[in-house]
Protein backbone atom coordinates (compact mmCIF):
# COMPACT_ATOMS: atom_id res chain seq x y z
CA UNK A 1 0.00 0.00 0.00
CA UNK A 2 1.17 3.47 -0.84
CA UNK A 3 2.16 5.72 2.07
CA UNK A 4 1.74 9.07 0.35
CA UNK A 5 -1.87 10.15 0.28
CA UNK A 6 -3.24 10.68 -3.18
CA UNK A 7 -5.91 13.30 -3.63
CA UNK A 8 -6.15 13.47 -7.41
CA UNK A 9 -8.53 10.51 -7.91
CA UNK A 10 -11.11 12.02 -5.57
CA UNK A 11 -10.78 15.55 -6.95
CA UNK A 12 -14.45 15.70 -8.11
CA UNK A 13 -15.68 14.93 -4.57
CA UNK A 14 -13.29 17.49 -3.08
CA UNK A 15 -14.41 20.18 -5.54
CA UNK A 16 -18.11 19.59 -4.96
CA UNK A 17 -17.79 19.34 -1.16
CA UNK A 18 -15.69 22.48 -0.80
CA UNK A 19 -17.91 24.42 -3.21
CA UNK A 20 -20.93 23.36 -1.13
CA UNK A 21 -19.32 25.01 1.91
CA UNK A 22 -18.40 28.07 -0.16
CA UNK A 23 -21.94 28.45 -1.52
CA UNK A 24 -23.37 28.11 1.99
CA UNK A 25 -21.32 31.12 3.12
CA UNK A 26 -21.76 33.21 -0.05
CA UNK A 27 -25.50 32.69 0.13
CA UNK A 28 -25.68 34.48 3.49
CA UNK A 29 -24.66 37.72 1.81
CA UNK A 30 -27.16 37.50 -1.04
CA UNK A 31 -30.60 39.07 -1.09
CA UNK A 32 -33.58 36.95 -2.12
CA UNK A 33 -33.51 38.52 -5.57
CA UNK A 34 -29.87 37.55 -6.06
CA UNK A 35 -30.29 33.82 -5.43
CA UNK A 36 -29.53 33.24 -9.10
CA UNK A 37 -25.84 33.82 -8.26
CA UNK A 38 -25.67 30.86 -5.90
CA UNK A 39 -27.79 28.84 -8.32
CA UNK A 40 -25.30 29.60 -11.11
CA UNK A 41 -22.38 28.67 -8.87
CA UNK A 42 -24.05 25.35 -8.03
CA UNK A 43 -24.62 24.53 -11.70
CA UNK A 44 -21.02 25.51 -12.48
CA UNK A 45 -19.69 23.30 -9.68
CA UNK A 46 -21.57 20.29 -10.97
CA UNK A 47 -20.38 20.91 -14.55
CA UNK A 48 -16.75 21.19 -13.39
CA UNK A 49 -17.19 18.02 -11.34
CA UNK A 50 -18.61 16.28 -14.41
CA UNK A 51 -15.59 17.32 -16.52
CA UNK A 52 -13.15 15.95 -13.92
CA UNK A 53 -15.08 12.70 -13.65
CA UNK A 54 -15.06 12.19 -17.42
CA UNK A 55 -11.31 12.89 -17.56
CA UNK A 56 -10.80 9.99 -15.14
CA UNK A 57 -12.44 7.53 -17.53
CA UNK A 58 -10.35 4.61 -18.71
CA UNK A 59 -7.67 4.82 -16.02
CA UNK A 60 -6.39 1.87 -14.04
CA UNK A 61 -8.34 1.08 -10.84
CA UNK A 62 -6.76 2.76 -7.82
CA UNK A 63 -7.15 1.82 -4.18
CA UNK A 64 -6.38 4.89 -2.07
CA UNK A 65 -6.59 6.18 1.52
CA UNK A 66 -5.37 2.90 3.01
CA UNK A 67 -7.81 0.82 1.03
CA UNK A 68 -10.94 2.71 2.02
CA UNK A 69 -11.69 4.32 -1.35
CA UNK A 70 -11.51 2.73 -4.77
CA UNK A 71 -11.65 4.69 -8.02
CA UNK A 72 -12.33 2.47 -11.02
CA UNK A 73 -14.47 2.28 -14.15
CA UNK A 74 -17.57 1.39 -12.17
CA UNK A 75 -17.25 4.39 -9.89
CA UNK A 76 -16.53 6.70 -12.84
CA UNK A 77 -19.61 5.56 -14.77
CA UNK A 78 -21.95 5.71 -11.77
CA UNK A 79 -20.56 9.08 -10.63
CA UNK A 80 -21.13 10.46 -14.11
CA UNK A 81 -24.77 9.39 -13.92
CA UNK A 82 -25.20 10.76 -10.41
CA UNK A 83 -23.72 14.20 -11.05
CA UNK A 84 -25.53 14.58 -14.37
CA UNK A 85 -28.83 13.65 -12.66
CA UNK A 86 -28.23 16.23 -9.91
CA UNK A 87 -27.44 18.88 -12.51
CA UNK A 88 -30.61 18.15 -14.48
CA UNK A 89 -32.86 18.10 -11.43
CA UNK A 90 -31.62 21.53 -10.36
CA UNK A 91 -32.44 22.93 -13.79
CA UNK A 92 -35.93 21.35 -13.81
CA UNK A 93 -36.84 22.38 -10.30
CA UNK A 94 -35.78 26.02 -10.57
CA UNK A 95 -39.19 27.54 -11.29
CA UNK A 96 -41.04 25.08 -9.07
CA UNK A 97 -38.81 25.79 -6.09
CA UNK A 98 -38.95 29.53 -6.71
CA UNK A 99 -42.77 29.50 -6.65
CA UNK A 100 -42.82 27.57 -3.37
CA UNK A 101 -40.11 29.61 -1.65
CA UNK A 102 -37.76 26.61 -1.53
CA UNK A 103 -35.23 28.25 -3.83
CA UNK A 104 -32.40 29.14 -1.48
CA UNK A 105 -28.83 28.36 -0.59
CA UNK A 106 -29.83 25.50 1.68
CA UNK A 107 -31.56 23.70 -1.20
CA UNK A 108 -28.43 23.86 -3.40
CA UNK A 109 -26.11 22.91 -0.55
CA UNK A 110 -28.23 19.92 0.41
CA UNK A 111 -28.31 18.71 -3.20
CA UNK A 112 -24.53 19.17 -3.53
CA UNK A 113 -23.75 17.39 -0.25
CA UNK A 114 -26.19 14.59 -1.10
CA UNK A 115 -24.35 14.23 -4.41
CA UNK A 116 -21.02 13.98 -2.58
CA UNK A 117 -22.54 11.34 -0.30
CA UNK A 118 -23.59 9.29 -3.32
CA UNK A 119 -20.14 9.67 -4.90
CA UNK A 120 -18.44 8.47 -1.71
CA UNK A 121 -20.88 5.57 -1.60
CA UNK A 122 -20.09 4.50 -5.16
CA UNK A 123 -16.33 4.46 -4.63
CA UNK A 124 -16.30 2.88 -1.19
CA UNK A 125 -14.23 -0.25 -0.65
CA UNK A 126 -14.46 -0.22 3.13
CA UNK A 127 -17.46 -0.50 5.47
CA UNK A 128 -16.62 2.88 7.01
CA UNK A 129 -16.68 4.86 3.76
CA UNK A 130 -19.80 3.00 2.69
CA UNK A 131 -21.61 3.90 5.90
CA UNK A 132 -20.45 7.52 5.86
CA UNK A 133 -21.50 7.99 2.24
CA UNK A 134 -24.89 6.42 2.92
CA UNK A 135 -25.52 8.61 5.95
CA UNK A 136 -24.44 11.80 4.19
CA UNK A 137 -26.92 11.01 1.42
CA UNK A 138 -29.73 10.02 3.80
CA UNK A 139 -29.40 13.03 6.09
CA UNK A 140 -29.54 15.37 3.08
CA UNK A 141 -32.65 13.61 1.80
CA UNK A 142 -34.49 13.90 5.14
CA UNK A 143 -33.71 17.61 5.29
CA UNK A 144 -34.71 18.20 1.66
CA UNK A 145 -38.16 16.73 2.26
CA UNK A 146 -38.69 18.69 5.46
CA UNK A 147 -37.67 21.94 3.74
CA UNK A 148 -41.30 22.67 2.90
CA UNK A 149 -41.91 23.79 6.46
CA UNK A 150 -45.56 24.80 6.22
CA UNK A 151 -46.77 21.55 4.70
CA UNK A 152 -48.14 18.91 7.03
CA UNK A 153 -47.79 16.30 4.30
CA UNK A 154 -44.10 17.03 3.75
CA UNK A 155 -43.24 16.91 7.44
CA UNK A 156 -45.13 13.67 7.86
CA UNK A 157 -43.27 12.18 4.88
CA UNK A 158 -39.95 13.39 6.30
CA UNK A 159 -40.67 11.82 9.68
CA UNK A 160 -41.69 8.48 8.17
CA UNK A 161 -38.64 8.45 5.94
CA UNK A 162 -36.38 9.43 8.81
CA UNK A 163 -37.57 6.67 11.13
CA UNK A 164 -37.45 3.91 8.52
CA UNK A 165 -34.19 5.18 7.01
CA UNK A 166 -32.52 5.25 10.41
CA UNK A 167 -33.86 1.77 11.16
CA UNK A 168 -32.38 0.55 7.86
CA UNK A 169 -28.97 2.07 8.62
CA UNK A 170 -29.09 0.50 12.07
CA UNK A 171 -29.84 -2.95 10.68
CA UNK A 172 -27.12 -2.56 8.04
CA UNK A 173 -24.67 -1.46 10.72
CA UNK A 174 -25.52 -4.43 12.92
CA UNK A 175 -24.86 -6.73 9.97
CA UNK A 176 -21.54 -4.96 9.37
CA UNK A 177 -20.54 -5.45 13.00
CA UNK A 178 -21.25 -9.18 12.71
CA UNK A 179 -19.14 -9.40 9.57
CA UNK A 180 -16.38 -7.51 11.33
CA UNK A 181 -16.40 -10.06 14.11
CA UNK A 182 -16.52 -13.02 11.73
CA UNK A 183 -13.81 -11.90 9.33
CA UNK A 184 -11.70 -9.57 11.47
CA UNK A 185 -11.65 -6.79 8.91
CA UNK A 186 -13.73 -3.89 7.64
CA UNK A 187 -12.05 -3.66 4.25
CA UNK A 188 -14.24 -5.32 1.63
CA UNK A 189 -11.35 -6.95 -0.23
CA UNK A 190 -9.94 -8.46 2.96
CA UNK A 191 -13.42 -9.63 4.01
CA UNK A 192 -13.76 -11.39 0.67
CA UNK A 193 -10.39 -13.15 1.17
CA UNK A 194 -11.23 -14.16 4.70
CA UNK A 195 -14.63 -15.52 3.69
CA UNK A 196 -13.03 -17.77 1.07
CA UNK A 197 -11.52 -19.96 3.78
CA UNK A 198 -14.64 -20.17 5.95
CA UNK A 199 -17.54 -22.59 6.12
CA UNK A 200 -20.26 -21.01 3.97
CA UNK A 201 -23.10 -22.80 5.79
CA UNK A 202 -22.23 -21.52 9.27
CA UNK A 203 -25.20 -19.96 11.05
CA UNK A 204 -23.55 -16.65 12.07
CA UNK A 205 -22.50 -15.95 8.47
CA UNK A 206 -26.04 -16.54 7.20
CA UNK A 207 -27.44 -14.33 9.98
CA UNK A 208 -25.02 -11.51 9.14
CA UNK A 209 -25.92 -11.79 5.44
CA UNK A 210 -29.61 -11.53 6.31
CA UNK A 211 -29.00 -8.31 8.25
CA UNK A 212 -27.05 -6.77 5.37
CA UNK A 213 -29.62 -7.79 2.75
CA UNK A 214 -32.53 -6.48 4.87
CA UNK A 215 -30.72 -3.16 5.36
CA UNK A 216 -30.07 -2.86 1.62
CA UNK A 217 -33.66 -3.83 0.77
CA UNK A 218 -34.96 -1.07 3.06
CA UNK A 219 -32.76 1.48 1.32
CA UNK A 220 -33.76 0.24 -2.13
CA UNK A 221 -37.44 0.09 -1.26
CA UNK A 222 -37.80 -3.56 -2.28
CA UNK A 223 -40.89 -5.47 -1.12
CA UNK A 224 -41.52 -6.34 1.78
CA UNK A 225 -39.54 -3.32 2.99
CA UNK A 226 -41.22 -0.85 0.66
CA UNK A 227 -43.84 0.77 2.90
CA UNK A 228 -42.03 4.11 3.09
CA UNK A 229 -41.66 4.62 -0.68
CA UNK A 230 -45.22 5.66 -1.66
CA UNK A 231 -45.70 7.91 1.36
CA UNK A 232 -42.39 9.67 0.84
CA UNK A 233 -42.89 10.20 -2.89
CA UNK A 234 -46.42 11.46 -2.31
CA UNK A 235 -45.74 13.75 0.64
CA UNK A 236 -42.52 15.44 -0.45
CA UNK A 237 -42.46 18.54 -2.61
CA UNK A 238 -41.74 17.36 -6.18
CA UNK A 239 -38.37 19.14 -6.08
CA UNK A 240 -37.35 16.69 -3.34
CA UNK A 241 -39.11 13.68 -4.87
CA UNK A 242 -37.07 14.09 -8.05
CA UNK A 243 -33.89 14.05 -5.96
CA UNK A 244 -34.93 10.89 -4.09
CA UNK A 245 -36.24 9.19 -7.20
CA UNK A 246 -33.32 9.46 -9.60
CA UNK A 247 -29.66 9.65 -8.58
CA UNK A 248 -29.87 7.63 -5.31
CA UNK A 249 -31.06 4.64 -7.34
CA UNK A 250 -27.73 4.63 -9.19
CA UNK A 251 -25.92 4.98 -5.85
CA UNK A 252 -28.01 2.14 -4.42
CA UNK A 253 -26.92 -0.06 -7.31
CA UNK A 254 -23.30 0.74 -6.55
CA UNK A 255 -23.86 0.03 -2.84
CA UNK A 256 -25.43 -3.37 -3.54
CA UNK A 257 -22.69 -4.31 -5.97
CA UNK A 258 -19.83 -3.12 -3.78
CA UNK A 259 -21.12 -4.89 -0.68
CA UNK A 260 -22.57 -8.09 -2.04
CA UNK A 261 -20.60 -8.69 -5.21
CA UNK A 262 -17.14 -7.43 -4.37
CA UNK A 263 -17.30 -7.98 -0.60
CA UNK A 264 -19.40 -11.08 -0.05
CA UNK A 265 -19.01 -12.80 -3.42
CA UNK A 266 -18.31 -16.07 -1.59
CA UNK A 267 -21.79 -15.98 -0.06
CA UNK A 268 -23.63 -15.71 -3.35
CA UNK A 269 -25.55 -18.93 -2.66
CA UNK A 270 -27.22 -17.13 0.25
CA UNK A 271 -27.79 -13.59 -0.97
CA UNK A 272 -28.67 -14.75 -4.48
CA UNK A 273 -31.75 -16.57 -3.16
CA UNK A 274 -32.72 -13.71 -0.87
CA UNK A 275 -32.44 -11.16 -3.68
CA UNK A 276 -34.47 -13.26 -6.10
CA UNK A 277 -37.34 -13.45 -3.59
CA UNK A 278 -37.13 -9.68 -3.06
CA UNK A 279 -37.02 -9.08 -6.80
CA UNK A 280 -40.08 -11.21 -7.61
CA UNK A 281 -42.09 -9.72 -4.72
CA UNK A 282 -41.13 -6.16 -5.72
CA UNK A 283 -42.05 -6.54 -9.37
CA UNK A 284 -45.35 -8.21 -8.46
CA UNK A 285 -46.46 -5.89 -5.66
CA UNK A 286 -45.19 -2.73 -7.36
CA UNK A 287 -46.92 -3.36 -10.66
CA UNK A 288 -50.21 -4.58 -9.20
CA UNK A 289 -50.65 -1.89 -6.55
CA UNK A 290 -49.73 0.86 -9.02
CA UNK A 291 -52.92 0.07 -10.95
CA UNK A 292 -55.08 1.14 -7.99
CA UNK A 293 -53.48 4.58 -7.57
CA UNK A 294 -55.17 7.85 -8.44
CA UNK A 295 -52.25 10.04 -7.46
CA UNK A 296 -49.58 10.31 -10.13
CA UNK A 297 -46.66 10.57 -7.68
CA UNK A 298 -47.90 7.53 -5.74
CA UNK A 299 -48.24 5.64 -8.97
CA UNK A 300 -44.65 6.51 -9.89
CA UNK A 301 -43.58 5.36 -6.41
CA UNK A 302 -45.07 1.92 -6.97
CA UNK A 303 -43.52 1.88 -10.43
CA UNK A 304 -40.15 2.62 -8.74
CA UNK A 305 -40.64 -0.43 -6.52
CA UNK A 306 -41.24 -2.60 -9.56
CA UNK A 307 -38.22 -1.11 -11.37
CA UNK A 308 -36.03 -1.80 -8.34
CA UNK A 309 -37.22 -5.41 -8.50
CA UNK A 310 -36.30 -5.52 -12.17
CA UNK A 311 -32.77 -4.31 -11.59
CA UNK A 312 -32.36 -6.86 -8.78
CA UNK A 313 -33.09 -9.55 -11.40
CA UNK A 314 -29.88 -8.47 -13.12
CA UNK A 315 -27.89 -8.86 -9.88
CA UNK A 316 -29.52 -12.23 -9.23
CA UNK A 317 -28.10 -13.56 -12.52
CA UNK A 318 -24.79 -13.45 -10.70
CA UNK A 319 -22.42 -12.92 -13.62
CA UNK A 320 -20.78 -9.95 -15.32
CA UNK A 321 -23.42 -9.85 -18.02
CA UNK A 322 -26.15 -9.57 -15.38
CA UNK A 323 -24.38 -6.82 -13.41
CA UNK A 324 -23.81 -4.86 -16.62
CA UNK A 325 -27.49 -5.21 -17.55
CA UNK A 326 -28.51 -4.08 -14.05
CA UNK A 327 -26.25 -1.02 -14.27
CA UNK A 328 -27.65 -0.11 -17.68
CA UNK A 329 -31.20 -0.60 -16.38
CA UNK A 330 -30.69 1.56 -13.35
CA UNK A 331 -29.05 4.37 -15.34
CA UNK A 332 -31.88 4.36 -17.89
CA UNK A 333 -34.44 4.26 -15.09
CA UNK A 334 -32.85 7.21 -13.28
CA UNK A 335 -33.08 9.40 -16.35
CA UNK A 336 -36.62 8.29 -17.18
CA UNK A 337 -37.80 9.17 -13.68
CA UNK A 338 -35.97 12.51 -13.93
CA UNK A 339 -38.03 13.11 -17.06
CA UNK A 340 -41.32 12.11 -15.44
CA UNK A 341 -40.87 14.23 -12.30
CA UNK A 342 -39.41 17.07 -14.36
CA UNK A 343 -42.57 17.11 -16.46
CA UNK A 344 -44.68 17.14 -13.32
CA UNK A 345 -42.79 20.20 -12.06
CA UNK A 346 -43.11 22.04 -15.36
CA UNK A 347 -46.86 21.33 -15.38
CA UNK A 348 -47.29 22.70 -11.87
CA UNK A 349 -47.41 26.44 -11.44
CA UNK A 350 -47.65 28.90 -8.59
CA UNK A 351 -50.27 27.59 -6.15
CA UNK A 352 -51.28 24.77 -8.49
CA UNK A 353 -49.87 21.34 -7.74
CA UNK A 354 -50.28 18.82 -10.54
CA UNK A 355 -50.35 15.51 -8.67
CA UNK A 356 -53.52 13.61 -9.43
CA UNK A 357 -53.81 11.65 -12.65
CA UNK A 358 -57.09 13.59 -13.22
CA UNK A 359 -55.07 16.80 -13.47
CA UNK A 360 -53.46 15.54 -16.66
CA UNK A 361 -56.78 15.31 -18.54
CA UNK A 362 -56.75 16.90 -21.96
CA UNK A 363 -53.11 17.93 -21.78
CA UNK A 364 -52.84 17.27 -25.51
CA UNK A 365 -55.34 20.03 -26.30
CA UNK A 366 -53.52 22.72 -24.36
CA UNK A 367 -49.87 21.64 -24.60
CA UNK A 368 -49.34 19.05 -27.35
CA UNK A 369 -45.54 19.06 -26.98
CA UNK A 370 -45.61 18.33 -23.23
CA UNK A 371 -48.24 15.66 -23.90
CA UNK A 372 -45.93 14.05 -26.45
CA UNK A 373 -43.06 14.08 -23.92
CA UNK A 374 -45.33 12.41 -21.36
CA UNK A 375 -46.18 9.76 -23.96
CA UNK A 376 -42.49 9.05 -24.57
CA UNK A 377 -41.66 8.73 -20.84
CA UNK A 378 -44.57 6.41 -20.24
CA UNK A 379 -43.73 4.25 -23.27
CA UNK A 380 -40.13 4.03 -22.16
CA UNK A 381 -41.04 3.10 -18.57
CA UNK A 382 -43.45 0.45 -19.84
CA UNK A 383 -40.70 -0.89 -22.09
CA UNK A 384 -42.31 -0.38 -25.47
CA UNK A 385 -39.88 -0.63 -28.42
CA UNK A 386 -38.19 1.34 -29.96
CA UNK A 387 -37.61 3.32 -26.75
CA UNK A 388 -34.49 2.72 -24.68
CA UNK A 389 -36.56 1.37 -21.78
CA UNK A 390 -37.26 -1.68 -23.94
CA UNK A 391 -33.56 -2.43 -24.39
CA UNK A 392 -32.96 -2.03 -20.65
CA UNK A 393 -35.65 -4.62 -19.87
CA UNK A 394 -34.45 -6.83 -22.70
CA UNK A 395 -30.86 -6.98 -21.49
CA UNK A 396 -31.92 -7.85 -17.93
CA UNK A 397 -34.19 -10.65 -19.17
CA UNK A 398 -31.45 -11.87 -21.52
CA UNK A 399 -29.07 -12.16 -18.59
CA UNK A 400 -31.66 -14.18 -16.66
CA UNK A 401 -32.18 -16.53 -19.58
CA UNK A 402 -28.44 -16.93 -20.17
CA UNK A 403 -27.96 -18.46 -16.72
CA UNK A 404 -31.05 -20.66 -17.03
CA UNK A 405 -33.48 -18.84 -14.71
CA UNK A 406 -36.39 -19.35 -17.12
CA UNK A 407 -39.20 -19.19 -14.57
CA UNK A 408 -37.94 -15.88 -13.27
CA UNK A 409 -37.63 -14.48 -16.80
CA UNK A 410 -41.23 -15.50 -17.54
CA UNK A 411 -42.50 -13.92 -14.31
CA UNK A 412 -40.59 -10.73 -15.15
CA UNK A 413 -42.11 -10.49 -18.62
CA UNK A 414 -45.66 -11.23 -17.46
CA UNK A 415 -45.51 -8.64 -14.71
CA UNK A 416 -44.00 -6.07 -17.08
CA UNK A 417 -47.07 -6.57 -19.28
CA UNK A 418 -49.38 -5.97 -16.31
CA UNK A 419 -47.31 -2.88 -15.56
CA UNK A 420 -47.89 -1.54 -19.07
CA UNK A 421 -51.57 -1.08 -18.17
CA UNK A 422 -51.11 1.82 -15.79
CA UNK A 423 -48.55 3.58 -17.98
CA UNK A 424 -50.92 3.38 -20.95
CA UNK A 425 -53.76 4.67 -18.77
CA UNK A 426 -51.79 7.89 -18.31
CA UNK A 427 -51.43 8.22 -22.07
CA UNK A 428 -55.17 7.67 -22.45
CA UNK A 429 -55.87 10.39 -19.88
CA UNK A 430 -53.53 12.80 -21.61
CA UNK A 431 -54.77 12.22 -25.15
CA UNK A 432 -58.37 11.02 -25.08
CA UNK A 433 -60.05 12.80 -22.18
CA UNK A 434 -61.26 16.38 -22.07
CA UNK A 435 -59.99 18.79 -19.50
CA UNK A 436 -62.45 20.14 -16.90
CA UNK A 437 -60.86 23.54 -17.15
CA UNK A 438 -58.13 24.75 -19.43
CA UNK A 439 -54.92 25.98 -17.82
CA UNK A 440 -52.42 27.81 -19.96
CA UNK A 441 -48.86 27.41 -18.72
CA UNK A 442 -45.80 29.41 -19.62
CA UNK A 443 -43.05 26.87 -19.07
CA UNK A 444 -39.58 28.20 -18.58
CA UNK A 445 -37.78 27.88 -21.93
CA UNK A 446 -34.39 26.61 -20.67
CA UNK A 447 -35.90 23.96 -18.44
CA UNK A 448 -38.29 22.87 -21.19
CA UNK A 449 -35.46 22.59 -23.70
CA UNK A 450 -33.26 20.51 -21.35
CA UNK A 451 -36.23 18.37 -20.34
CA UNK A 452 -37.12 17.75 -23.99
CA UNK A 453 -33.54 16.69 -24.75
CA UNK A 454 -33.59 14.42 -21.69
CA UNK A 455 -36.84 12.76 -22.66
CA UNK A 456 -36.18 12.58 -26.38
CA UNK A 457 -32.99 10.72 -25.42
CA UNK A 458 -35.15 7.62 -25.03
CA UNK A 459 -35.38 7.79 -28.82
CA UNK A 460 -32.16 9.41 -30.06
CA UNK A 461 -29.92 7.28 -27.88
CA UNK A 462 -31.36 4.23 -29.60
CA UNK A 463 -28.59 3.82 -32.23
CA UNK A 464 -25.99 3.99 -29.45
CA UNK A 465 -27.59 1.37 -27.22
CA UNK A 466 -24.85 -1.11 -28.08
CA UNK A 467 -22.12 1.35 -27.10
CA UNK A 468 -23.87 2.23 -23.82
CA UNK A 469 -24.38 -1.40 -22.82
CA UNK A 470 -20.74 -1.98 -23.69
CA UNK A 471 -19.65 0.83 -21.35
CA UNK A 472 -21.76 -0.67 -18.56
CA UNK A 473 -20.34 -4.14 -19.19
CA UNK A 474 -16.78 -2.79 -19.10
CA UNK A 475 -17.55 -0.91 -15.88
CA UNK A 476 -18.59 -4.05 -14.00
CA UNK A 477 -15.53 -5.98 -15.27
CA UNK A 478 -13.61 -4.55 -12.28
CA UNK A 479 -15.71 -6.68 -9.94
CA UNK A 480 -14.22 -10.03 -8.97
CA UNK B 1 -12.42 -11.79 32.19
CA UNK B 2 -15.92 -11.56 30.76
CA UNK B 3 -16.32 -13.76 27.67
CA UNK B 4 -17.14 -12.22 24.29
CA UNK B 5 -20.51 -13.93 24.08
CA UNK B 6 -21.87 -11.91 27.03
CA UNK B 7 -21.23 -8.67 25.16
CA UNK B 8 -22.80 -10.04 22.01
CA UNK B 9 -25.90 -11.15 23.93
CA UNK B 10 -26.16 -7.68 25.46
CA UNK B 11 -25.85 -6.17 21.98
CA UNK B 12 -28.55 -8.48 20.64
CA UNK B 13 -30.88 -7.61 23.54
CA UNK B 14 -30.37 -3.87 22.95
CA UNK B 15 -31.06 -4.41 19.24
CA UNK B 16 -34.25 -6.35 19.99
CA UNK B 17 -35.49 -3.75 22.47
CA UNK B 18 -35.00 -0.94 19.98
CA UNK B 19 -36.68 -2.74 17.06
CA UNK B 20 -39.64 -3.65 19.29
CA UNK B 21 -39.70 -0.03 20.50
CA UNK B 22 -39.99 1.25 16.94
CA UNK B 23 -42.67 -1.18 15.79
CA UNK B 24 -44.88 -1.65 18.84
CA UNK B 25 -44.91 1.95 19.99
CA UNK B 26 -48.15 3.67 18.96
CA UNK B 27 -48.00 6.71 21.19
CA UNK B 28 -44.98 8.93 21.07
CA UNK B 29 -42.50 9.82 18.35
CA UNK B 30 -39.82 10.76 20.88
CA UNK B 31 -39.74 7.16 22.07
CA UNK B 32 -39.06 6.13 18.47
CA UNK B 33 -36.13 8.56 18.28
CA UNK B 34 -34.78 7.06 21.50
CA UNK B 35 -35.15 3.56 20.04
CA UNK B 36 -33.15 4.62 16.98
CA UNK B 37 -30.31 5.79 19.23
CA UNK B 38 -30.43 2.48 21.06
CA UNK B 39 -30.21 0.64 17.74
CA UNK B 40 -26.96 2.40 16.88
CA UNK B 41 -25.62 1.72 20.39
CA UNK B 42 -26.35 -1.98 19.94
CA UNK B 43 -24.13 -1.98 16.85
CA UNK B 44 -21.50 0.01 18.77
CA UNK B 45 -21.51 -2.57 21.54
CA UNK B 46 -20.80 -5.29 18.99
CA UNK B 47 -18.03 -3.30 17.34
CA UNK B 48 -16.25 -2.55 20.60
CA UNK B 49 -16.56 -6.12 21.82
CA UNK B 50 -15.19 -7.54 18.57
CA UNK B 51 -12.49 -4.90 18.43
CA UNK B 52 -11.26 -5.92 21.86
CA UNK B 53 -11.56 -9.60 21.06
CA UNK B 54 -9.64 -9.28 17.77
CA UNK B 55 -7.11 -6.79 19.25
CA UNK B 56 -7.77 -4.56 16.22
CA UNK B 57 -8.41 -0.82 16.73
CA UNK B 58 -10.40 -0.37 13.47
CA UNK B 59 -13.65 -1.34 15.18
CA UNK B 60 -13.23 1.33 17.83
CA UNK B 61 -12.49 3.96 15.19
CA UNK B 62 -15.72 2.95 13.46
CA UNK B 63 -17.58 3.46 16.76
CA UNK B 64 -16.40 7.07 16.91
CA UNK B 65 -17.76 7.68 13.45
CA UNK B 66 -21.08 6.05 14.36
CA UNK B 67 -21.39 8.19 17.49
CA UNK B 68 -20.82 11.34 15.44
CA UNK B 69 -23.34 10.31 12.81
CA UNK B 70 -25.83 9.41 15.56
CA UNK B 71 -25.53 12.95 16.94
CA UNK B 72 -26.18 14.45 13.49
CA UNK B 73 -29.07 12.09 12.98
CA UNK B 74 -30.63 13.00 16.32
CA UNK B 75 -30.34 16.69 15.43
CA UNK B 76 -32.15 16.22 12.13
CA UNK B 77 -34.73 13.92 13.70
CA UNK B 78 -35.61 16.43 16.41
CA UNK B 79 -35.75 19.25 13.85
CA UNK B 80 -38.23 17.26 11.78
CA UNK B 81 -40.18 16.50 14.95
CA UNK B 82 -40.51 20.22 15.72
CA UNK B 83 -41.76 20.98 12.20
CA UNK B 84 -44.21 18.11 12.51
CA UNK B 85 -45.49 19.41 15.83
CA UNK B 86 -45.97 22.90 14.40
CA UNK B 87 -48.03 21.56 11.52
CA UNK B 88 -50.09 18.94 13.35
CA UNK B 89 -49.95 20.09 16.99
CA UNK B 90 -49.30 16.48 17.97
CA UNK B 91 -46.46 13.99 18.08
CA UNK B 92 -48.72 10.99 18.41
CA UNK B 93 -47.75 8.22 15.99
CA UNK B 94 -51.41 7.52 15.23
CA UNK B 95 -51.86 11.06 13.93
CA UNK B 96 -49.42 10.40 11.09
CA UNK B 97 -52.23 9.23 8.85
CA UNK B 98 -52.52 11.83 6.12
CA UNK B 99 -50.54 9.80 3.58
CA UNK B 100 -51.95 6.42 2.72
CA UNK B 101 -53.25 4.35 -0.16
Amino acid sequence: MNDTIQFMPVLPEIIIASMACFILVIDLYLKDSQKMISFGLTILTLIVGLVFIVSGYGQEPQLIFNGTVVVDQLSVVTKFGIVLASLLLLIYSQQYALDRKLFGGEYFVLVLLGTVGMMVLTSSSHMLTLYMGLELLSLCMYALIAMQRDSAKASEAAMKYFVLGALASGILLYGMSLFYGLTGSLQLGEISQSLASQDKQSMPLILATIFIVVGLAFKLGAVPFHMWVPDVYHGSPTSATIFIGAAPKIAAFAMVVRLLVSGFSELQIHWGDMLSLLAIASVAVGNILAIAQTNFKRMLAYSTISHMGFFLFGIVSGNEHGYGAALFYVMVYAFMSLGAFGLLMILSSKGVEVEEIEDLKGLNQTHPWLAFLMLLVMFSMAGVPPTIGFYAKLSVIQSLVSVGYYQMAIIAVLLAVIGAYYYLRIIKTVYFEDADQKRILTPQPVATFVLSTNILAVLWLMPFVGVLIDICQKAVMVLP
Amino acid sequence: MIPLSYYLILGAILFAISVVGIFLNRKNLIVILMSIELLLLAANMNFVAFSHYLQDPAGQVFVFFILTVAAAEAAIGLAILIILFRNKLSINVEDLDELKG
